[in-house]
């Protein structure tokens, strides 16, 4: 259960290192955030609802049936879009409108 | 690398808040009205996404549907507790279940509403939301007043104590080398109870996949045991039924799609085991033990519809779950998804391990209030639960403010936390001492890997072996703040440990299936229809039995 963090598209505003509930991302040396404590990751997803630039992944590890796969979070006109990117290249995307409750 | 030299910075505040959750939160936002009165929220991560609502929630389970009664609400829990609850408690917390829910909905909370504007009902005691930015609002509202401040990524570990009462609080700042010294004239502690005390369901990549939060390492708990507090049903433990691997919730399955719970064979086994929440979880680890696993949520053949509104209500709660339908390729619609009983936690919001407060949620020391999960008594109260406490507590602050002033810190009494950063490394590291830790437990203690069950000569090795590590993690070394936090979330799991096992042992029966499942009595006793409370002085722990109120 972990996330990974995409050097290049990091713009360095600190959010994740402030959103983490577990005090798990610090800023390096050369202003990018980076994951101290990949293993002590809860998964709640905070850091990638708080970056910017959609430099954060989140990723099952393998001892849950993580394949690879990543999960991204895209903001668009008050719509949240979960994308699911497979290894091979296929994707499937969720769009959620946050002012809809759940149906369950 | 050179160790950071540690700086102390003396503050003051008419009240402290420890930790800005749930109730903390709900805690502030009550407080923030009064003008002139000088709030400060302690936070060790950052109000905006920290504790049990970081990912959101699936629905609000604590509300007084129409057609009932508070009264209703107070029976389930203490029927779910076999009796051993505080009825004084939840009655003045289910009172306030709907106003709460309606703050939450003004506040911008979406609830699920019928074509007539009532809130769509998911049981007798549910409603269904979108709960994903649930905590973003709490956040919001808790610091609405200029008067309320926080302080983000400050880890409290201590009470400051005068004259045999609380008079406010230390911590340190988990990103710079600076220790606070917080004088208030009342402090709320609300920071949520203890994950991480047994070995976790996934032990390793994934060790922090866990049900509850594992960042809620028991601190509360841990500085009013070492203030001297009186504590009350710790052997209560908690165990949550959940999805497996991804340890997402089932409710959203069970109640929402109304999907059957079956063991291996596809046979319905609920009703043999019946339906408290102790209940059907021993339910599910006897199956499995029986042989007649994998016992899953039935719900292949739901629909594309069905399973498309799951990925969604999971997204907005628990995104693992929803990743590993999308991953595999086989959703909910096609595979049945399989169920396991996570490690046991203390939570007071779910069973009643915590504080022994009184009705205003005043703890036994002067001073103190607590609420959420960190308070005793009141099982079941869930996410509007614990904003009915933190209103509750705050309005009994503002109440006793009258009589409650300042007291001169003695600076003598100031935890030593320098002294981690300021010796070397040695060959026992945290990391070892955790792991240590959750194997003593899980082994000695009842976890996973035991069926839950102990007996009084496990638990005297448990007690043994904990009391061991505890005094090894005092020669800990930490090199920067972030290690600190490290040796201090194990200090706070430490500190649980032996009060968790001196309960276990005291109630010499088993009311609760799994939760406490003694095996050297296998029955309920009568005579045990009592709270099992303590107070730890010195480092024993004293029993204290009290009669059911």
């Amino acid at each position: 259960m972990s996330i990974a963090i995409n050097s290049k598209k990091c713009v360095g505003c600190g959010r994740c290192v402030e959103a983490c509930p577990g005090n798990l991302i610090k800023m390096d040396g050369q202003g990018r955030a980076v994951q101290r404590h990949p293993r002590d990751c809860w998964g709640c997803t905070a850091c990638l609802k708080a970056c910017p630039a959609g430099a954060v992944d989140f990723f099952l590890g393998a001892d849950i049936g993580g394949r690879g796969a990543t999960l991204r979070l895209k903001r668009d006109k008050g719509l949240i879009h979960w994308q699911v990117a497979r290894p091979d290249g296929t994707t499937r995307t969720v769009t959620i409108d946050p002012k809809d409750a759940n149906r369950y | 690398m050179p160790k950071p030299n540690l700086t102390w910075k003396p503050l003051k505040t008419d009240v402290l808040i420890v930790g800005g959750g749930t109730a903390g939160c709900f805690a502030a936002a009550a407080l923030g009205k009064t003008p002139g009165l000088s709030v400060l929220i302690a936070e060790k991560a950052n109000i905006e996404r920290s504790g049990c609502l970081a990912a959101g929630v699936n629905a609000l389970n604590a509300y007084i549907t129409p057609g009932h009664t508070p009264d209703f609400y107070v029976d389930y829990c203490t029927r779910d507790a076999d009796g051993i609850a505080r009825r004084d408690l939840l009655t003045s917390m289910a009172g306030r279940l709907n106003a709460v829910t309606k703050t939450l909905e003004d506040w911008g909370l979406v609830i699920l509403k019928d074509a007539d504007g009532h809130y769509v009902t998911r049981g007798p005691r549910n409603i269904k939301i979108n709960g994903e930015n649930i905590k973003p609002l709490l956040a919001r509202a808790a610091t609405e007043n200029a008067n309320v401040k926080v302080l983000n990524h400050v880890n409290i570990t201590d009470l400051m104590i005068r004259d045999g009462r609380v008079v406010g609080a230390y911590g340190f700042s988990v990103n710079e080398p600076v220790a606070y010294a917080i004088s208030a004239r009342a402090v709320f502690v609300a920071t949520g109870g203890a994950a991480g005390l047994y070995r976790p369901n996934n032990p390793g990549f994934s060790r922090h996949k866990m049900w509850y939060p594992p960042f809620n390492t028991g601190a509360g708990y841990a500085m009013g045991i070492r203030a001297g507090a009186e504590m009350t049903t710790f052997e209560m433990r908690f165990i949550a039924l959940r999805l497996k691997d991804t340890i997402a919730p089932t409710g959203t399955i069970a109640q929402g799609v109304g999907a059957a719970q079956v063991n291996g064979k596809g046979a319905p086994y609920e009703a043999a085991y019946g339906h408290t929440t102790s209940e059907r979880l021993y339910g599910t680890v006897s199956e499995n033990r029986a042989g007649r696993g994998p016992c899953v949520l039935a719900t292949q053949g739901i629909g594309e519809d069905a399973e498309k509104d799951l990925y969604k209500a999971y997204l907005n709660m628990a995104p693992s779950q929803t990743l590993r339908w999308l991953e595999s390729g086989r959703g909910p619609d096609t595979e049945n998804v399989e169920i396991e009983g996570t490690e046991p936690y203390i939570v007071g919001g779910h069973t009643a391990s915590g504080y022994w407060i009184d009705d205003g949620r005043r703890t036994t020391l002067p001073g103190l209030y607590a609420g959420g999960d960190v308070a005793g008594g009141a099982p079941q109260k869930y996410v509007t639960g614990a904003l009915a406490e933190g209103e509750i507590a705050a309005e009994t602050i503002l109440e006793d403010l009258a009589h409650l002033d300042f007291a001169g810190e003695d600076e003598t009494a100031r935890p030593d936390y320098a002294a981690y950063l300021s010796r070397p490394a040695g060959l026992i590291d945290t990391e070892q001492l955790e792991e240590a830790m959750q194997k003593v437990m899980d082994e000695y203690a009842g976890g996973i890997s035991r069926g839950y069950q102990y007996s009084g000569a496990e638990l005297d090795i448990a007690a043994r072996r904990i009391a061991d590590l505890a005094k090894l993690s005092e020669s800990l070394s930490a090199s920067d703040m972030d290690d600190l936090l490290r040796i201090y979330e194990l200090t706070d799991r430490l500190t649980v440990c032996p009060v968790l096992i001196a309960h276990l042992k005291a109630r010499k029966e088993t009311r609760w299936h799994s939760f406490a499942e003694n095996a050297d009595y296998p029955e309920k006793d009568p005579a045990y229809a009592c709270y099992i409370n303590s107070v730890t002085r010195d480092g024993k722990t004293a029993i204290i039995k009290r009669k059911l109120r």
